[in-house]
């Protein structure tokens, strides 16, 4: 078995939020489902965190200090999680489920190096 | 992990709830800061909320957030105006405080709720807005969602909300539940619920989800009048009474193939009886007062189609009585298409014939299929297949939705299957 971050991307500037209660209210529904199933099927290592859109980002030694963590990325990161799978491609059909993929969003799948 | 949400409905009540309460906090001319800190509130709860779980009380924690939300974005709005002073107007003077951090009060929210829906009945604002107004602030409908109920293009729906949410937070403050006019502006909450429910019930939108979801929204706040002293009339009472007497029938109103099926061929032990039960308790705490409304007399039809073992045995002469008094509180065609319906029923199909031809304004219903399906199922019955044919097929191209259609075709064939050589 491996382990497998998870990064949940969205393009910048993109529409990310449904306009109604109801449509928001399914989104929640699919992520709580998808993390389910995950963690029912013992894949689900580390829930992980959702993330903020601000942030700063510190290069250069500590000299260069930018707004936002995307500065020069065309996708915002919204979370991340940990997951266990046997291989990359098992890992990528885990990803194929997550409901970001459904509004527009993407999956980085990296495998965590082991020792 | 915590389990899944309470039901589906809860963002769309919450965010009618959050709407309400900020806008009583941040003032009604802060109404669309307090939409937009509602609607980044669900947002930020969806993406924390799904990988969290559920906080112990998730409506708690929403207002906590909304309310922060709303002090963020005021400081934001009173920044911009310092920097740029001409695009504010009198900026501190109209600023209002900072929302004062409060427990949960149910009794508040709901006032809040109440007073956003005797709001939204602004008698500058026409009927038909009220309603698209009450479904976006109260029930959490998008602009696109009531577009789709009503049937009209998102565009005219958003300019028709934009006109009145401008003449409600033009208003100086929310409508105060003692005010003097209080029992005309109940006339108009009244009036838009009933719409709401009709909407959801007979509308014309395709998907019965949405109109069930109407027929929800429409008892769910009439039941906040009933529960609320000032408002709980016998007029709300006898409305409430309606409206669970006529969703009492919808399980059986459409068939397992999703087929409207009309009252006399309703399988009644599909009827929700638990419904009706309510419908009778409320009906007789609707009888306290001196008044009969119009929704005391409709409630009373549905209550009495509602006690009818059978399409049979129902009292036909005491509906067509009902019918005569309704008609003398709020005339109208589709009032006269039923009466003449249900003196169809009493005294036969000629009578009725008789009764849809004398009809004042029968012209208004032009557009209504169910008044030439009425002439056509009398005609039906008078064993004149070709004349009902003939009304049938003028049903047909009037239909509204695919259940009323396949409810015509129906209709049609029962015609075609007369008229076939034996």
């Amino acid at each position: 078995m491996s382990e497998f971050l998870l990064l949940y991307r969205l393009p910048a500037g993109s529409p990310d939020m449904p306009d109604s209660p109801r449509r928001m209210q399914e989104r929640l529904q699919r992520w709580r489902a998808w993390f389910g199933e995950l963690e029912a099927k013992g894949h689900l290592k580390s829930l992980g965190h959702p993330l903020e859109s601000g942030g700063a980002v510190v290069k250069d030694g500590g000299g260069t200090v930018h707004d936002g963590p995307y500065a020069e990325s065309k996708d915002i990161l919204i979370g991340y999680s940990v997951v266990e799978a046997r291989d990359l491609a098992a890992a990528r059909l885990l990803a194929a489920g997550c409901p970001v993929l459904a509004y527009g969003g993407m999956v980085e799948v990296r495998p965590i190096r082991q020792m | 992990m915590t389990a899944a949400l309470p039901d589906e409905h809860f963002f769309r009540r919450e965010s009618g709830r959050l709407v309400a309460t900020l806008t009583r906090v941040l003032g009604v001319h802060h109404l669309a800061l307090a939409e937009d800190a509602v609607q980044e509130t669900l947002a930020a709860a969806v993406e924390v909320w799904a990988f969290r779980g559920l906080p112990d009380n998730p409506s708690a924690w929403l207002m906590a957030a909304a309310r922060n939300r709303a002090i963020s974005l005021l400081r934001r709005e009173r920044t911009a105006r310092r920097f740029a002073p001409e695009l504010g107007r009198s900026a501190d003077a109209e600023a209002p405080a900072e929302p004062r951090p409060q427990g949960r009060l149910p009794e508040a929210l709901r006032d809040d709720e109440l007073r956003m829906m005797f709001s939204c009945s602004h008698p500058d604002i026409s009927e038909d807005a009220q309603v698209a107004l009450v479904l976006s602030l109260l029930c959490g409908f998008s602009a696109q969602e009531v577009a789709g109920a009503f049937l009209v293009s998102r565009a005219a729906m958003e300019k028709r909300l934009t006109r009145a949410k401008k003449v409600l937070s033009g208003s100086t403050t929310l409508f105060e539940l003692g005010a003097r006019d209080f029992h005309g502006r109940l006339a108009a909450v009244h009036r838009a619920l009933y719409l709401l429910f009709n909407e959801g019930y007979h509308g014309a939108c395709p998907d019965a989800v949405v109109r069930l979801d109407l027929c929800r929204e429409a008892m769910r706040l009439v039941a906040l009048l009933v529960a609320h002293a000032p408002a709980a009339t016998p007029a709300s009472h006898a409305l409430a009474a309606l409206m669970a007497l006529h969703a009492a029938r919808l399980p059986a109103r459409l068939d397992e193939a999703g087929d409207l099926t009309d009252l006399a061929r309703q399988d009644r032990s599909r009827w929700d009886a638990g419904l009706i039960a309510r419908g009778l308790e409320l009906l007789e705490a609707s009888a306290r007062g001196e008044v009969v409304s119009e929704y005391h007399l409709e409630a009373a039809i549905a209550a009495t189609h509602a006690l009818a073992p059978t399409a049979e045995q129902t009292p036909w002469g005491e509906i067509v009585e009902l019918y005569d008094a309704l008609l003398r509180v709020r005339p109208s065609p589709v009032v006269a298409l039923n009466r003449a319906v249900a003196l169809a029923e009493h005294q036969g199909p000629a009578r009725g014939l008789e009764a849809l031809g004398a009809m004042q304004g029968s012209e208004r219903l032009s557009g209504y299929p169910f008044y030439p399906a009425a002439l056509g199922e009398l005609e039906l019955r008078l064993g004149r297949a070709t004349e009902a044919r003939k009304h049938f097929r003028t049903a047909y191209r009037l239909a509204r939705n695919p259940a009323e259609s396949r409810f015509l075709e129906r209709r049609l064939a029962e015609c075609e299957a007369r008229l076939a050589p034996r």
